[in-house]
């Protein structure tokens, strides 16, 4: 029976100007590519920071790895890309290797020291992201899509079962972006790493994610793309038309 | 006057010595303060450093002694600014600001009560660090060791929450105790750094010497260094610059430090012409 990852039940999100997210149930099973698509506002990114424990849940339940999210302590387990780092300083002066060597800390026990064995650790991580040759850059020097792969390295450094990515690729030219969704894909066919990816991109989850989530503050849809693009329910959600065009596999 | 001669002088030995371990420790701070666009807590921290003082004095408590109430209250401080961001809806300067004019509004009152400005309230104001005492001397050595430890401890930790905060939570790092260490330190070392620089120009101490490293650092480690060798050679310079030239000590130990940030500017720019 597949290992349970992430579950939710009758999760309910709120800030201060409504409810974000409303009843969401869902299971995350080991080995699952899960892409979180939907409309922007439609709570994509609350799903995921609220896993996290980074935002308050006002009802239900979420576990990670079977425990409450709120009283989830095994960082080790997982890795997180959010976004982009739009508060980074351009002149933070931590190179490349200080930042993949912070992800290990969710190893360790304070004081928290990264030994040689770990500075090896980062280097096989860097080498094979492919930004070995960036070690002794400074992170605020790179380009966007440099910085989303030595920020992918940090993720997964401390070889997470779960790697959550919050839009990685809303920052990236086309080609970057298709060659990172690839390396993701690759991570989780040859690691078996969980994938849960919040996107815009609905063309590159029906490419590479091996299930949908399509979110619109409720739960509108969730098993694989297939499913999805022969459902019914969705034709009728979206139009015949523009299942079509989201279903469409490059 | 020679060299050898003015280091013969005890007063001068003390304020070299207490001086260099203040200007290390508020530089090494610095570096994560400024990164954190957290740099003006030292001029928060000041002016209640003042207010406490003036408390101090109040109840007759002077020199070192005075720091037995000084200490509690900025470090108390330091934590009400933390909360204040976290808690209410107020960016950290604003947290800084509120805390800050609480300060210097406080110790007006109390030195208006006790009589008014009286001469050890003003050489808190504008730092006398030739007239450090031993005993000063000893605590300075002490808290430097403590803040290097801890610093030491939490360097990971630190450089971690630095670089992005919900990072570092979701590997495992306490940010709340690590951001309550981050301001306690930076509390004890503006206590200490008043009689060096005074309370008008402690924020120089905790920003100028981090703001040149970051013109020339290639690591955060060297970002560190950097900090500190500019922080200490500015007060051992400035101490023999202004003996030599008979000018007030703090202000010609934050003139260095605003030189040196000019050189590391220029170099900055000569290596990297397209900054």
């Amino acid at each position: 029976m597949p290992r349970e990852i992430v579950r939710t039940e009758n999760l309910c999100c709120s800030y201060r100007t409504g409810r974000v997210l409303e009843d969401i149930s869902v299971t995350v099973e080991a080995g699952d590519y899960v892409g979180i698509v939907g409309p922007n506002g439609s709570g994509k990114s609350t799903l995921v920071r609220a896993l996290l424990g980074l935002c308050a849940i006002s009802d239900g339940t979420a576990l990670l790895f079977g425990v409450p999210c709120g009283r989830f302590g095994e960082w080790g387990r997982v890795g997180y890309l959010p976004q982009s780092l739009d508060q980074l300083n351009p002149v933070f002066p931590a190179t490349v290797a200080e930042t993949v060597g912070l992800g290990l800390l969710s190893l360790k026990r304070f004081p928290c020291r990264l030994t040689g064995v770990d500075r090896n650790t980062v280097d096989s991580m860097l080498e094979e992201l492919g930004v070995y040759h960036l070690k002794h850059k400074l992170i605020g020097e790179l380009s966007g899509g440099q910085q989303q792969r030595v920020l992918l390295a940090r993720a997964l450094v401390n070889e997470p079962e779960l790697l959550i990515l919050d839009e990685p690729t809303a920052a990236l030219d086309p080609e970057t972006r298709e060659r990172f969704y690839r390396l993701i894909a690759d991570i989780n066919r040859n690691r078996g790493v969980t994938v849960l990816l919040v996107t815009h991109d609905s063309g590159a989850v029906g490419q590479h994610a091996s299930k949908m989530l399509y979110l619109d503050k409720r739960l509108l849809f969730f098993g694989s793309f297939e499913q999805f693009c022969l459902s019914p329910e969705m034709s009728a959600l979206f139009g015949e038309h523009s299942q079509h065009l989201m279903c469409h596999r490059h | 006057m020679n060299l050898l001669e003015i280091l013969s002088y005890a007063f001068i030995q003390r304020a070299l010595l207490a001086g260099t371990l203040i200007a290390v420790l508020c530089s090494l701070l610095g570096v994560f303060l400024v990164l954190r666009r957290m740099s003006l807590i030292g001029d928060g921290l000041a002016h209640i450093t003042f207010g406490s003082t003036a408390i101090a004095l109040a109840m007759k408590l002077y020199s070192a002694s005075s720091l037995l109430v000084s200490l509690p209250i900025v470090l108390l401080s330091s934590l009400g600014i933390l909360k204040l961001t976290e808690k209410t809806r107020l960016s950290g300067d604003a947290a800084i600001g509120i805390v800050s004019a609480l300060g210097i509004s406080a110790g007006i009152i109390l030195a208006s009560v006790g009589g008014g400005y009286n001469v050890d309230l003003l050489s808190y104001l504008f730092g006398n660090i030739l007239a450090i005492t031993s005993e000063e001397v000893n605590i300075a050595v002490g808290l430097f060791c403590v803040v290097m430890v801890l610093l030491s401890l939490f360097y990971n930790e630190l450089l971690a929450v630095t670089f992005n905060e919900e990072l570092a939570r979701i590997s495992g790092v306490h940010t709340n105790i690590v951001n309550a260490v981050l301001v306690l330190l930076t509390a004890l070392s503006v206590v200490l750094a008043m009689k060096l620089v005074g309370i008008m120009l402690i924020s120089s101490l905790l920003i100028l010497p981090a703001a040149s490293a970051l013109q020339l650092a290639r690591s955060f480690r060297s970002c560190m260094m950097f900090s500190a060798l500019q922080g200490g050679c500015s007060v051992v310079l400035g101490i023999f610059l202004s003996f030599a030239t008979n000018l007030p000590t703090s202000a010609t130990v934050v003139m260095l430090n605003l030189a040196f940030f000019g050189c590391a500017f220029l170099v900055r720019r000569l290596l990297d012409p397209g900054v």
